[in-house]
């Protein structure tokens, strides 16, 4: 079944992995659940290859397997995994255990939860060479030191004393990264490393991976949900789903020609550079991801493809085909009808849409600020009584929306933005300044005592799908409470009725309103979330990262729902998001912020071309892009984000910006620059400057033909 | 309160009977926490059919000093045998043991009604009312509970009242650091900012949007809790500070009778204190049994 | 730290006070009760009053607690009623007793819990943790007055290799001290058992073990290095709150066994209605209790780096 000569990087030497016909499956009250099947894969040696796909589809399951760590219900079923051309099967546990770390060594999701609490970080280090290497303390200390600064950590001696709580989590994760280098180990697994971090640390952290594996000549096994991370780490990648790999090959040539209606259909979710809402909106792959134990027959894509054909696709197990290209012999893919569909033919979503009139002004945000005050218990303070420091959350915020309008607003964790949309909804009350919804200022009117027009009129969609349902109530409890409390209906059989229709609207079963919350998947709830937001006819809506927490294909679809049901309702949508692909794709208006203050605002276009705001060129510049063709200028950001409760005195962005002028930067807030009307940026640097710096991404033609 | 109670059908909360019988249910993937609602079942039975299943008054003194297994002068058998005083040991543990199950039923319900109220508005409302709540709550729990169950019925005398008193008193507080923390957690939940922004009053939040969430760290903490206060009910008969007599107790009959253990009388003794060990069994159990199933969950 | 400490222990003089307040008022807060235990049940009610206003007990209930506060710190505990002698000179040999009790059990109650907890939660699911669970959770059933009589039924009456009492009549003698302690072992240790176990079993889920697993380290070194120092930070708590709870069995162990400590001397004075007995015996209990809590809540801050170090 394997074809280890069609594959590899061409270079004559044994391939680092060779994985056949393996399979792994996990021991469950229901039986055994096979978690991954059929998997072939070889990796050469410096040779990197991404394994992509949605949750669930067994990624993860993979790596665990290589290292032969299944837990207590887990284990390989079949098939066989090579490492160095000895078979792991084979290994006692003694000698598994003598891989791990020093051969394979793994980089996981959650840094922190990674390393020990209770150990020092040079403790963590230094027991890798100690136990499998045998070196003396004196020289694991030293080369635990050296890998900290061959990480680019800046100060290593301290931060060999630190306990991991002490250090931020870009850090953390290069320490991770240097404890796997540490022996010089063949195989490097990733499991979504920088999914837990900030965009901007996150591009630092994927520049070092690159940069160190061409240096060490390891071999990578990067995981990811990201399919443009790919484009950045991976010289081949598989595309995975439902527990399978349904296409593999060389990275250029799956991006520009992917044979798969799975991977066509990714392309087709994610918010890449030239979709527009309008004129080309996101095509959402259709259905949801089988369940383990309710894979259909045949193909398990099947169900979800809009080239399905019944009678073939679902009778038999579909194998891998080779696609022989010339460009890529290592092509290929698991369908039986890759050479018949033609894939621009094919396109579920041709509708375009009329742009939506913006209104007039429903909501004005006038210099909005917010302060904590953060008690401190020192002796001291409770001496003087002087126990309390400000933290700025929300800095001289002003912007304003019109009716229908999308505003979005952008930030990485920590800029103030779910301070502000707690403002707004009333859970928090502003400290200066004005919100206003219709002429009325709500931002000194906490939710207690908003009338019930002024709280239907203003609502909120939340992040996290596990967390905005309460789990003890059904989802038509839920949200005819909400229709009740607004006073919209009050007999409960109409109000039954309008919870129908509005399941109708976000393209839920009516039979849902019968279930819990634990019954419905992630996707399912955000949609419930939305039915509940739009349920009082809202004028303004508040949506704080609603997919973020959502797989792709999930995401492209309740994206367009919210945007189906706001141009509807001509509802006005601030978008929070830390996604500027998104943001670029669905928004007006854009709002950048940054540690509490705003750096940027525009329309979508002037945002996202020169002249920049530092901060915002950076920021665009560290979004991974999953087209091959668009050009990027890498931009990667030294440190941190500053903490709110120390904030730097002059411009916030001052300790890690790129164009930092000088020490006025540091001692002085920036003035506010108007572009155009609209476009204002806060920067020491003169507009005339700013106007002169390229543009970070460069869009190919093909694609601007193609929208023309 | 601004509960609602007048919802049609298909948007009412689910009941928490209907939810406990379901959590019972759950009960056969852990065989353990059966075993013990097994056991928990077979007394309460037996406390509710007392009357048709004790073979003989239980105050009704007959034959002192007879093992068990002797028969009884006018006809039956004391399979238990007879105390110091004649009196029919198995009628004793069976009366005994609905009254232990009463007291203690009754007495932690009303614990965990005030411990729940206490918690909720604590865990909700923060601030002041938090800092006061809690600091009593540490003082009382501060004490050592069986010094201060001494204290209370010393100072109030010993009656089913002050026993029932006193239980509240000595647990509410550490129900309420439960309730306490769990809403806590729950309040900083999205549904929670969900529901104040719909315009929802602070105690519809507390009882319908977190009371229920908080449900199977209570019910485990019920079963516990159910089992330690049939051991002080126990306890405090055995001091001597119990239910009156001469009704059965499980603690006073063992402190009776427990001279007689070393003078070739075990069973008079031993018997109830099996009896009292086996019910606790029974709840911590059950109470183990539940949290590994809705760990499962 | 130091103003963490520094805030802890307010807190604990503060619950200190508080606890002595509850307990004066108790006991004190009737003049003519105290009266009455003083003088008995014949007394005239002309005989109480004049009692009342001779011992300063007809003023302020709150000026009476301060100067009682400040007797107490000078170490005047007052006079039993029932002995007819000052509390300080029963009190304290009966302290000592409980101490040399509970001192014993505690140290063979953390050896047994702790050493059966990490075995039970290394291996969470296995034979090994099923049949320690179980058998510690029937033992945590079995209440002390329960297990005192069937202790005594096998090694007193059936084996007879013990001592049925311990009221130590001809001296300090350490086999009267077995069965006490057996029986405060047996129901106390399976509770820190049950959380070492659990806490042992919540570290040995975390990622930072598979982290360990994975960098190749030997399986004793990752329980002795990595999960026993995160693992044995919470029971640390537990423990020390137990020394609460073992003072709460101390009270029936030693009425079960005549056994002269401080909680048999307290359950015969709020009988016998022996107020300053009582102050003296609720007081100092509630200051172990207090005082092992607050050590408890400061060492696990101490052993748990992501608060030391913040």
């Amino acid at each position: 079944m394997a074809d280890p000569n069609g594959k590899g990087n061409g270079s004559g030497e044994p391939p680092v992995l060779e994985i056949s016909g393996l399979r792994l499956s996990y021991y469950t009250r229901a039986g055994e659940v096979p978690a991954v099947m059929d998997f072939d894969l070889t990796i050469a040696k410096g040779e990197s290859v991404g394994l992509v796909g949605e949750s669930g589809c067994g990624k993860s399951t993979v790596a665990n397997g290589i290292m032969r760590y299944m837990g207590k219900n887990g284990g390989i079923v079949g098939g066989t995994i090579k490492f160095q051309g000895r078979d792991m099967a084979e290994l006692s546990e003694e000698e598994i255990r003598r891989v791990r770390g020093k051969d394979i060594a793994m980089i996981y999701q959650e840094p922190m939860a990674a390393l020990n609490p209770s150990l020092t970080i040079a403790a963590q280090l230094m027991e890798v060479p100690m136990i499998h290497e045998g070196v003396s303390e004196e020289e694991a200390f030293q080369r635990s030191f050296d890998m900290l600064a061959a990480v680019n950590i800046p100060d290593p001696k301290r931060l060999m004393d630190s306990y991991p709580h002490q250090v931020s989590g870009g850090q953390q994760q290069r320490v991770v990264i240097a404890m796997a280098l540490l022996s010089k180990p063949a195989l490097l697994l990733l499991d979504e490393p920088t999914t837990a971090l900030d965009v901007t640390v996150e591009a630092g952290i994927v520049e070092l991976i690159a940069e160190l594996s061409k240096e060490s000549g390891a071999s990578l096994l990067y995981i990811s949900h990201n399919l443009g991370l790919m484009l950045e780490v991976c010289d081949r990648i598989c595309v995975m789903y439902s527990g399978e790999v349904v296409e593999e090959g060389h990275i250029d040539s799956i991006f520009s020609w992917p044979k798969h209606p799975y991977t066509h259909g990714l392309f087709g979710c994610i918010p890449l550079p030239h979709a527009d809402k309008n004129a080309r909106p996101l095509a959402a792959i259709k259905g949801q991801l089988p369940l383990p134990h309710q894979r259909p027959k045949g193909c398990y894509f099947g169900p979800r493809c809009e080239s399905f054909q019944a009678g073939r696709c679902d009778a038999d197990h579909i194998p891998m085909e080779d696609v022989h290209t010339d460009d890529d012999p290592a092509h290929r893919v698991r369908c039986l009808r890759w050479n018949e569909i033609d894939h621009d033919a094919v396109v579920s979503n041709e509708t375009t849409r009329e742009p939506i009139e913006v209104g007039d002004t429903v909501l004005e945000v006038d210099n909005m600020r917010k302060y904590y005050d953060v008690k401190e218990s020192t002796l001291a303070t409770l001496i003087s009584r002087e126990a309390v420091r400000q933290v700025k959350a929300n800095e001289s915020i002003s912007f304003d929306a019109g009716e229908g309008e999308t505003v979005a607003i952008v930030g990485e964790s920590g800029c103030g933005k779910s301070t502000f949309a707690k403002v707004l909804m009333g859970l928090e009350t502003a400290t200066d300044g004005e919100v206003r919804l219709d002429g009325t200022d709500l931002g000194s009117i906490e939710v207690k005592k908003r009338t019930p027009e002024q709280l239907a009129s203003l609502q909120m969609v939340f992040q996290n799908p596990n967390d905005t349902l309460n789990p003890s109530h059904s989802v038509g409890y839920q949200i005819g409470r909400v229709i009740k409390r607004f006073g919209i209906e009050s007999d409960p059989a109409k109000i039954q009725d309008r919870v129908h229709k509005l399941l109708d609207t976000v393209k839920l079963p009516r039979a849902f309103a019968a279930r819990k919350p634990r019954q419905l998947s992630g996707g399912q709830k955000q949609r419930v979330g939305i039915a509940r937001a739009f349920a009082g006819n809202p004028k303004t809506v508040i949506a704080d990262e609603p997919i973020s927490a959502l797989d792709v294909s999930v995401a492209a679809a309740v994206t367009e729902l919210l945007m189906d049901i706001q141009r509807e309702h001509r509802t006005t949508l601030l978008f929070i998001s830390h996604d500027l692909s998104a943001v670029r794709y669905l928004s007006d208006r854009v709002v950048v912020m940054y540690l509490g203050q705003i750096m940027e605002r525009g329309t979508t276009e002037e945002v996202f071309a020169p002249p920049y705001h530092p901060y915002t060129e950076a920021l665009l510049s560290a979004v991974p892009i999953a087209d091959p063709e668009v050009e990027k200028r890498r931009i990667v950001l030294e440190g941190n984000l500053p903490s709110p409760l120390d904030p730097p005195k002059g411009c916030p962005f001052s300790t890690r910006c790129q164009r930092k002028v000088g020490s006025i930067c540091d001692d002085e807030p920036p003035p506010v620059r108007l572009d155009t009307e609209g476009h204002s940026i806060a920067c020491h640097i003169p507009l005339e400057e700013l106007r002169e710096v390229e543009p970070v991404i460069t869009i190919p033609d093909r694609d601007l033909e193609a929208t023309t | 309160m601004a509960t609602s109670t007048t919802d049609a059908p298909l948007v009412r909360p689910d009941s928490t009977i209907v939810n406990a019988v379901k959590a019972v249910a759950l009960l056969r993937e852990s065989p353990v926490g059966l075993f013990g609602a097994l056991i928990v079942l077979f007394f309460v039975l037996l406390a509710i059919f007392a009357p048709l299943v004790s073979p003989f008054d239980p105050n009704a003194t007959i034959l002192p000093f007879a093992f068990p297994g002797t028969a009884a002068p006018d006809g039956g058998v004391f399979l238990f045998g007879t105390d110091h005083l004649g009196r029919d040991i198995l009628s004793r543990i069976i009366w005994g043991g609905q009254r232990v199950l009463f007291y203690a039923t009754v007495a932690t319900i009303s614990a965990y009604i005030v411990g729940i109220i206490m918690g909720l508005a604590a865990g909700y409302f923060r601030g002041y009312l938090d800092e006061i709540i809690s600091f009593f709550a540490n003082v009382i729990l501060s004490f050592p509970i069986m010094v201060l169950y001494v204290l209370i019925i010393a100072k109030v005398g010993a009656s089913g009242l002050n026993i029932i008193f006193a239980v509240v008193f000595a647990s509410s507080p550490g129900i309420m650091r439960i309730v306490r923390g769990v809403t806590m957690d729950i309040a900083t939940r999205d549904y929670i900012a969900a529901s104040q922004t719909r315009g929802e009053g602070p105690w519809y939040i507390m009882l319908v949007e977190i009371l229920p969430n908080a449900r199977s760290p209570l019910i485990v903490d019920f079963c516990l809790r159910m089992g330690y206060t049939t051991i002080t009910i126990g306890a405090l008969g055995f001091l001597g500070l119990g239910l009156p007599p001469p009704d059965p107790d499980w603690g006073g009959m063992i402190t009776e009778t427990r001279a007689f253990v070393t003078g070739g009388f075990p069973h008079m003794a031993i018997l109830p204190a099996c009896a009292v060990s086996l019910l606790v069994l029974g709840f911590n159990l059950l109470a183990d049994g539940l949290r590994e199933v809705s760990l499962k969950d | 730290m130091p103003q963490l400490i520094m805030r802890r222990i307010g807190m604990m003089i503060l619950i200190m006070l508080t606890v002595a307040l509850l307990l004066f008022l108790m006991n004190e807060g009737d003049p003519r009760l105290i009266a009455r235990s003083v003088l008995g049940p014949y007394a005239q009610d002309q005989q109480l009053d004049a009692w009342i206003v001779q011992h300063g007990y007809d003023r302020h209930i709150l000026v009476r607690y301060v100067e009682w506060i400040g007797r107490v710190m000078s170490g005047d505990l007052g006079d039993s009623i029932i002995y007819k002698r000052p509390v300080n000179e029963i009190f304290w040999d009966r302290l000592g007793n409980t101490g040399i009790l509970a001192g014993v059990t505690f140290v063979v109650m953390v050896i047994v819990a702790l050493t059966l907890g990490v075995l039970a939660g290394m291996k969470e699911g296995s034979t090994q943790d099923r049949v320690i669970s179980v058998f510690s959770i029937t033992t945590t059933s079995i209440p002390e007055y329960a297990s005192a009589v069937l202790l005594a039924w096998i090694f007193v009456f059936t084996l007879g290799w013990l001592p049925g009492t311990s009221s130590m009549t001809s001296g300090f003698n350490v086999v009267e001290l077995i069965l006490p302690v057996m029986v405060l072992t047996l129901y106390g240790f399976g509770y820190v058992a049950r959380m070492t176990r659990a806490s042992m079993a919540e570290v040995m889920t975390n990622p930072y073990i598979r982290t360990a697993m994975l960098k190749g380290l030997p399986y004793r070194h990752i329980i002795m290095k990595h999960a026993l120092r995160n693992a044995l930070i919470a029971p640390f708590t537990v423990i020390m709150l137990q020394i609460n709870w073992l003072l709460s069995g101390v009270v029936v162990t030693e009425f079960a066994f005549g056994y002269k400590g401080f909680g048999a001397l307290l359950l015969e004075a709020a009988l016998r209605r022996d107020i300053f007995v009582i102050e003296a015996c609720g007081t100092a209990a509630v200051f172990v209790a207090v005082f092992t809590q607050t050590i408890g809540d400061l060492g696990y801050t101490y052993l748990n780096p992501r608060i030391r170090f913040k």
